[in-house]
């Protein structure tokens, strides 16, 4: 069974729909390298009680759970592996000391997360000091550099794949911002001179490396230590990379989660401004051409709407995938067609052609780039103005230099004076009109909320709006609340107000339901996981007294005293339906039971009758009366069996 | 009225056209008032009405309804819009007396000239028997007033909209005031939906308090219809072949491919990660999420705590319960309170029994400014934790100050964002969504149309209305020019050179398109030469001939389809100035070689291969230089400076000036 069996759920867009789905050539192979020396696993807030204090370790561990969770819900074909380095055992390819790489049966140390890989890996602070253990692994007196070593067998890992379709990542984590310091003297020189030539190597790989710095309760993380030059970053973008807060370790989680997530662009767009045309009088034939004031940006999707459901037909009997064919056959001559090119439409009767080129020119009706057509205030977007989930453009100067300039100048002009920009996106898949509101950054203690860009909003077309609320005219006025009642109401409202509000607080009951089921079952456990629905209303807060009176006075003024008493017997009448309801059938049973109607579809005298009659029968057996005589008699003969 | 009819023709040709599709048997008639000619029943029965023309009988819509609304004859007398619904209603109720079905009529005026009076009694009372009438035959009216903005408003007219909005306060009318040719294509419904409720029941505030209500679409998308794919295998003379394709799928197992498999020995198999799960639909429906049918109300929130961007998918609309008085006031009074005080609801909705997953989303009031349509909401979707993706940007105050915008470009930045204002006041807001039509499905249905005539038609290009949607109002733009070159002259922005090479293509995509649109004069060159930049034709390029050298090279590199090409074009000039050199009779190809080089050089630095060149000359030269004949080409070379490109004129290159310079000089020195 489909979980969506609706579709309401589902967006009949276009495979070719670049917008909204992006492509699967862009996978992504990540390698966590994670720090175990003894410095992680000391208490990471300095509060002084006696409730058991978290370590770094811990909430790494947390983040990477969560972050694998999401992976094989949304993008379960990226690739991961886990390493440890500082570690007492060792385990890789290389052979290389203190660094472990982690894995679960049946997996290859990079690949796709797993079930297995999720459960095991979410407890393994309980036996990773017997199992893997920690130690502090570069100490003076010792030559072993085991960040190297790490990042040594991190670029073997990523070995596999080719860089041109395939995003390869190394993630530090570490809370360690001097791993040098234990040492002095030529072999400190010597050791960060080869760590950093590593680090680069493997960047001109087209690896790309990050840290996910962890501070210290009593001391800021300091990237200009060691860690800005193993990364190669230079002047502003250190400040970027500085964790803040370090106290609150919920919001480096938070943190964290964020940055582990690569950014991808969809698409990169001009966005044509406005045109001066200057056609200059030159032979060079790229410059009789009209120049553009525009700027690029890049596109982002901040919301992929996910829905459960990825499924393919098995073999109930041997479990293995089955292959679907397509073929297509002729309808009138039933002969096998290859893929048909052309297709028709219907129109006053005729048939009238169309080639697949055809079409698509047809849905061209402008390039394929933003057009700024003009701004509007902000109170010109109404809230039904609205299709699919937006996306997200920022400036990009990669093509076009200065359209970060230009953006941003016209960023900061549209937040000031309340307006968007009405935009034409011409797409081919639909183009459409978009609406480009400005946002302003949004940042709180756990780091960024809300990223400065522009959001485009889809906008309906005249064809796509409706006018449900006039379609049930009443001939008079239509009744309104009265400020009593508007009152009454706002005290409903003040009482039962969700104090700070955000949806990230809502999971997805269907999709957490599903995949714990499928969780479960592919572990092969038999208990099936009890999820939360967190979107289910509040019933005990709603009990509270102050709510239900408020509750109690609002209905009184709208629907007067007696609602309950005229609802009940509103109801009960609505019963008695039911019961005649209850007495048709009742009746149509009687006179079904009046005939032989085997004996009647046997002699074929079904046609003789009249068609009330025959839907005695139907009635009678709850069936649909639906149709014409001759759909109604072959569904009674459907039902008799014959 | 007569700068818009051609637009009234598109809009009315329009719906019929989404009539021959959709909706075959649905009837037309055309009326047509304010002509100088009078033709219809009730003045042939009773006299008066005089300037209405029945142009098109009340038919089943075909071919002919569309002729009839070809070439609008421009009328002479003031139109008199309520005779016009007169007469058509009469027609309405001749026709079809008390049969069931959906009736209505289309008035588009601009409603500026004074109406006749009425023999006995006000306009008014006249309006009102109208709508009784309409009423009692269940006919419903949709009024499009046009007026072209700078319209002086006059008392006429502002009597003439009393007696319209009197209509809708009878419930019998719909009226929408237009004021550009391109809202007006939107004004008209082209295609009517019957609204299908998706929930009605309970809106449950809390368990003892539920309010009645319905929920419908209030935004769909109107996809672009899906054409069936065409089988040519039935005979000519088959009249009644539906010429359809059947799509069949089998399923076949991996191990042996040749048998099938049946339905009732598949199983689906759900994906986790790179395991497939196995699961029977019977196991999968005991353990699945089964969410109860119902709308619940988790509580109020701050409007500000839910962005706009939130909203994740088409929007439903709250209607209260119809008839149901208490559930009106009550909806009322809740949508009221909440737009006081900025708040909104949040909602989690299961619309039917049986649906597996939940819908949460937010309520925002809609209140209504019209007497007689009901306070309502609209429902937006909002995205699940799972949904977002938290991307970090850098954020705009720590980008290096050459990403910073001057003082003076602010300003030439702000100024744009008020002069290019689509809502200006006193006017109605310029391409408001509600009245803008889809351009993409206009142009479809027209193209539609014509290729029902002629089968090898081209599609039309947009017509100036629509053109409109899609880019900016030339008016506005040339009104404007000197602050918009202003914002250019602010803000340098140059072209990456090293992206050019790759961008080339899309540049010249995105110009071609544009420069049709602005010098449109010939549709068919335009369409063709969008074509020819997507797709080259195959005999144009990859030859250089005789007769045009250096235009075939120059096409070879502008029409080309992917980087490939401009290796090709390269060699092949490369190629071909060789020969033409090295088969130069006393030298007379001589200028035409020079020509050659001149273009090829001129071209490798344009698109960045100077080393292409530089090889190629150098080559040339070592091979040549002491043929005779040809150090005379040379010396013509040097005389007209073709040299090796030097590393001022492209980055890539190698060679300086100085040895560019010297390049034709060194063997001399070295053969003296």
């Amino acid at each position: 069974m489909d979980l969506d069996p609706e579709g309401i759920f589902r967006d009949d867009s276009d495979e070719d729909d670049d917008n909204l789905h992006e492509r699967e050539a862009n996978k992504e192979m990540v390698v966590y390298l994670i720090d175990a020396s003894p410095k992680m696993f000391t208490p990471a807030t300095t509060a002084q009680s006696d409730e058991k204090q978290e370590t770094h370790f811990h909430t790494i561990v947390n983040c990477i759970t969560q972050s694998l969770k999401t992976q094989i819900i949304g993008r379960s074909h990226d690739e991961v592996s886990i390493c440890f380095f500082n570690t007492k055992e060792k385990k890789n390819l290389q052979d290389l000391a203190g660094v472990y790489v982690y894995n679960v049966t049946e997996r290859e140390p990079l690949d796709r997360p797993d079930a297995r890989l999720i459960k095991e890996f979410s407890c393994i602070e309980d036996s990773f000091m017997n199992n893997i253990g920690s130690r502090y692994g570069i100490t003076s007196g010792s030559r072993e550099n085991t960040l190297y070593n790490a990042l040594w067998v991190a670029q073997a890992l990523l070995r596999k794949g080719s860089v041109k379709t395939v995003v390869k990542r190394i993630l530090i984590f570490t809370n360690e911002d001097d791993p040098f310091g234990g040492i002095t003297g030529a072999a400190k020189t010597d050791m960060i001179r080869t760590t950093i030539q590593r680090a680069k190597d493997a960047q001109d790989l087209g690896l790309s490396i990050e840290l996910l710095p962890l501070s210290r309760p009593d001391e800021d993380f300091n990237m200009s230590l060691f860690y800005a030059d193993l990364i190669g970053l230079e002047g502003d973008d250190i400040v970027q990379y500085v964790p803040s807060a370090g106290d609150k370790l919920e919001d480096m989680t938070n943190q964290l989660r964020k940055r582990m997530m690569k950014k991808r662009k969809v698409k990169t767009l001009a966005f044509a401004i406005t045109n001066d045309v200057c056609i200059e009088a030159c032979s060079d034939y790229l410059s009789v051409l009209c120049s553009f004031t525009k700027c690029c940006c890049d596109l982002s999707i901040n919301y992929l709407l996910l829905f459960v459901g990825a499924i393919t037909w098995l073999d109930s009997i041997s479990n293995l995938p089955l292959k679907a064919e397509r073929s297509f056959i002729c309808n009138d001559t039933g002969a096998l067609l290859q893929n048909p090119q052309k297709r028709f439409q219907l129109y006053n009767d005729k048939v009238v052609k169309f080639s697949v080129r055809e079409l698509s020119d047809v849905k061209r009706v402008a390039s394929h780039h933003l057009r700024l057509l003009g701004f509007k205030p902000l109170d010109c977007l109404k809230d039904y103005h609205n299709l699919r989930p937006s996306t997200f453009i920022y400036p990009s100067d990669e093509q076009v230099f200065g359209s970060t300039r230009v953006f941003v100048a016209l960023h900061s002009s549209m937040l000031r004076l309340g307006r968007f920009a009405l935009a034409f996106y011409g797409t081919p898949t639909r183009p459409q009109l978009v609406a480009l509101v400005a946002q302003e950054e949004v940042i709180s203690s756990g780091g960024q909320n809300e990223p400065p860009g522009m959001h485009m909003i889809y906008l309906p077309y005249s064809d796509d709006v409706r006018y449900p609320e006039e379609v049930h005219l009443t001939s008079g006025d239509a009744p309104r609340g009265t400020d009593e009642q508007i009152k009454k109401a706002s005290n409903l409202l003040r009482r039962t107000e969700l104090k700070n509000f955000s949806v990230h607080d809502f999971a997805n009951p269907a999709l957490q339901k599903h995949y714990g089921i499928l969780e479960a079952l592919a572990l092969g456990e038999d208990e099936m996981p009890d999820i939360k629905d967190e979107t289910l209303p509040d019933e005990e807060g709603m009990a509270r007294p102050g709510i239900v009176k408020a509750i109690e006075e609002f209905k009184a003024s709208v629907f007067g005293e007696n609602y309950d008493q005229e609802e009940a017997e509103a109801a009960a009448s609505k019963a008695g339906a039911s019961k005649k309801r209850k007495a048709i059938t009742d009746a149509a049973s009687q006179k079904s039971a009046a005939y032989d109607w085997a004996d009647l579809a046997d002699t074929g005298k079904l046609k003789e009758m009249t068609v009330m009659d025959l839907k005695s029968y139907l009635t009678a057996h709850g069936l649909p009366v639906s149709g014409k005589k001759e759909a109604i008699i072959s569904r009674i003969l459907t039902h008799l069996g014959k | 009225m007569h700068g818009a009819l051609q637009e009234v023709e598109n809009v009315c040709s329009t719906l019929l056209r989404k009539k021959l599709v959709y909706n075959r048997s649905d009837e037309v008639g055309i009326v047509l008032f304010g002509t100088k000619e009078t033709c219809n029943d009730l003045a042939k029965e009773i006299g008066g009405y005089k300037h209405v023309v029945v142009k098109h009988d009340i038919k089943v819509v075909e071919e002919g309804t569309k002729d009839a609304l070809q070439n609008l004859p421009r009328g002479t007398a003031p139109g008199d819009f309520l005779d016009a619904i007169v007469v058509g209603l009469d027609m309405l109720i001749k026709r079809f007396g008390n049969t069931k079905g959906k009736h209505r009529l289309c008035l588009i005026t601009d409603s500026q000239h004074p109406l006749r009076d009425p023999p006995e009694g006000t306009k008014e009372d006249q309006v009102d028997t109208i709508a009784e009438q309409m009423k009692k035959h269940d006919i419903k009216m949709d009024c499009i007033v046009f007026r072209e903005s700078g319209v002086q408003h006059n008392s006429v007219m502002d009597e003439n909209d009393q007696l319209l909005y009197h209509f809708r306060d009878r419930s019998v009318a719909k009226v929408v005031q237009v004021d550009t040719p391109t809202s007006l294509l939107g004004a008209l419904k082209t295609r009517i939906v019957l609204p299908v409720t998706i929930f009605r029941g309970d809106l449950e505030v809390s368990s003892n308090l539920k309010i009645k209500v319905w929920v419908y679409k209030k935004t769909s998308e109107e996809k672009f219809p899906t054409l069936k794919k065409y089988s040519d295998q039935a005979p000519p003379s088959d009249k009644f072949a539906s010429h359809e394709v059947k799509v069949d799928f089998e399923y076949k197992s991996i191990l042996e491919p040749d048998t099938v498999v049946p339905p009732d020995q598949r199983i689906k198999g759900y994906l986790y990660g790179p395991q497939v799960v196995p699961i029977s639909s019977a196991e999968w429906e005991a353990v699945k999420f089964k969410p109860e049918k119902g709308v619940k109300l988790l509580g109020f929130a701050d409007r500000s705590s839910i962005p706009r961007h939130y909203f994740m998918k088409d929007v439903n609309s709250f209607v209260p319960e119809p008839g149901n008085k208490k559930a009106t006031v009550a909806v009322s009074a809740i949508a009221r309170a909440m737009q006081e005080m900025n708040k909104v609801a949040i909602l989690r909705c299961v619309w039917r029994q049986g649906q597996g997953n939940v819908a949460f989303g937010v309520l925002t009031p809609n209140i209504s400014s019209v007497n007689n349509v009901p306070d309502s909401f609209f429902f937006n979707i909002l995205p699940f934790s799972e949904d977002i993706r938290e991307f970090q940007f850098r954020s705009f105050s720590s980008l290096p100050s050459s990403s910073q915008p001057t003082e003076e470009q602010q300003e030439a930045a702000d100024s744009l964002v008020k002069m290019l204002d689509l809502a200006p006041p006193g006017r109605e807001e310029i391409l408001r969504p509600d009245f803008t039509p889809n351009p993409m499905l206009e142009r479809f249905y027209s193209f539609l149309d014509l290729k029902s005539k002629e089968p090898d038609a081209n599609a039309p290009p947009l017509d100036k209305c629509l053109r409109r949607i899609t880019e900016p109002d030339s008016d506005i733009i040339d009104y404007q020019a000197p602050l918009i070159q202003n914002l250019g002259k602010a803000f340098e922005l140059k072209d990456n050179p090293k992206r050019k090479k790759a961008r080339t293509q899309e540049r010249l995509n995105y110009t071609a398109a544009d420069d049709q649109t602005k010098k449109s004069a010939d549709p068919y060159a335009e369409k063709a030469k969008a074509i020819e930049v997507l797709y080259p034709s195959a005999e144009k390029v990859g030859k250089i001939g005789d007769l045009n050298p250096v235009q075939d090279f120059e096409a070879m590199l502008t029409e080309r389809s992917s980087s490939i090409w401009v290796q090709k074009a390269i060699e092949e000039m490369q190629k071909y100035t060789t020969v033409l050199i090295e088969n130069s009779p006393q030298g007379d190809y001589y200028q035409k070689a020079l020509e050659c080089i001149v273009a090829l050089r001129k071209a490798c630095i344009i698109e960045q291969e100077p080393n292409e060149f530089n090889q190629f000359l150098t080559k040339l030269y070592k091979r040549l230089k002491n043929v005779d004949d040809v150090a005379k080409f040379f010396q013509l070379l040097s005389s007209k400076n073709v040299s090796l490109i030097s590393k001022e004129e492209a980055p890539d290159s190698d060679v300086t000036e100085e040895m560019a310079r010297s390049f034709y000089l060194k063997p001399e020195a070295s053969s003296q």
